[in-house]
């Protein structure tokens, strides 16, 4: 069993100054969200659909915050736009906390087209990603954060199935 | 009343105010009208000018923040009334000027006549809630809710008028992101 923790990664950003969380829920997310809920420094905000958490972040990062935003790929389609339009053209930064529903064709029917697409898709808006591994934590997060704090782009993070403690 | 009589009448009355416009000819007539370092113009991004300022009143608890809205936008984003109203951030002020089309892409119709949206934004807990229907109403109304507890919605009904020879935000997309962070950094 990894010793890779929902609260050792919550930790983690929080001490790199990610200080403002949203997004809408998915089962792999389910124990970093629970640890929103529980840390003290951290301040989790329930959005309603994945494009209302990236117009919350926007406007989070534009008042001096550090924002994070958690979702399912299955919220990417609704995101692109604002993604494309907004992030991209303004050079708003965001960093993404996507989980990976429908990896390698093996999930519920609903999650197997995006499952199979998601890279695809982010790499054709220009959106950089890395799968997050117990192994390369600190190495993605510091890829993620030269992408946020020097080019002001906002990066994704892929949680495959299993990675975190998933609480239901 | 037409649109731009809203921006005549709400300018005046803005002091260093953080406002974010919807995108369309809310951003257009109010860049057009009178150019200001605290306006965000959301030039694309449909619906979002609501969760943008819910974002900026969180983390700017002691500015007034202002949304400058359209029924368009709003319909599109109904659950983010659902949001501020939970969140409640008692220093936003959503402005929504409801001209009941889709006026930037040639007045196809939106639904806003049907929907009482002042109605939809008092149910999701927007502390108050007010519509007006004639000019001399705005100031009053406007008043109220920047001086009082938020969030508060503002309806504005007006006539589809826009004047599509009214210039596009010429601002870059990252000139507009920069000198609006200026404006919201630490005095």
């Amino acid at each position: 069993m990894s010793s890779f923790t929902s609260q050792i990664f919550i930790e983690r950003l929080i001490q790199k100054n990610f200080n403002f969380f949203t997004g809408v829920p998915c089962s792999l997310l389910s124990g970093l969200i629970s640890c929103l809920e529980e840390v003290e420094d951290a301040h989790y905000i329930p959005s309603v659909r994945e494009d209302a958490a990236v117009g919350l972040c926007a406007g989070a990062y534009l008042s001096g915050s550090q924002p994070v935003l958690l979702m399912q790929n299955s919220g990417l389609g609704y995101c692109l736009n604002a993604f494309t339009s907004l992030n991209l053209i303004y050079r708003i930064p965001v960093l993404v906390i996507m989980s990976w529903r429908g990896q390698g064709g093996k999930d519920a029917p609903e999650h197997l087209i995006m499952g199979d697409i998601s890279q695809k898709l982010l790499e054709t808006a220009g959106m950089n990603y890395s799968v997050l591994k117990p192994e390369n934590c600190d190495q993605v997060v510091e890829i993620a954060l030269r992408k946020i704090n020097e080019e002001k782009l906002p990066y994704t993070l892929l949680v495959e199935k299993g990675l975190f403690d998933e609480r239901y | 009343m037409r649109g731009i009589e809203v921006f005549q009448e709400i300018i005046p009355l803005l002091k260093d105010e953080p406002v974010v416009h919807a995108n369309g000819f809310i951003c257009r007539e109010s860049f057009a009208l009178q150019d200001r370092e605290e306006n965000f113009y959301m030039i694309g991004s449909m619906g979002l000018a609501s969760s943008i300022g819910l974002g900026v009143a969180i983390c700017k608890p002691d500015r007034k923040v202002i949304v400058l809205d359209g029924d368009g936008n709003v319909l599109m984003a109904m659950g983010t009334l659902a949001m501020i109203g939970a969140e409640a951030p008692n220093n936003l002020v959503h402005v929504v000027i409801d001209n009941e089309v889709y006026e930037s892409t040639g007045k196809q119709r939106s639904i806003s006549n049907a929907v009482a949206l002042e109605q939809v934004a008092k149910s999701s807990g927007y502390r108050e809630a007010l519509r007006v229907d004639k000019k001399e109403e705005i100031k009053p109304a406007f008043e109220r809710l920047m001086n009082s507890e938020g969030p508060g919605f503002l309806l504005i009904k007006v006539e589809a008028c826009f004047d599509p020879k009214t210039g596009r935000v010429t601002h870059t997309p990252e000139e507009i992101k920069e000198r609006f962070m200026n404006t919201l950094l630490p005095h």
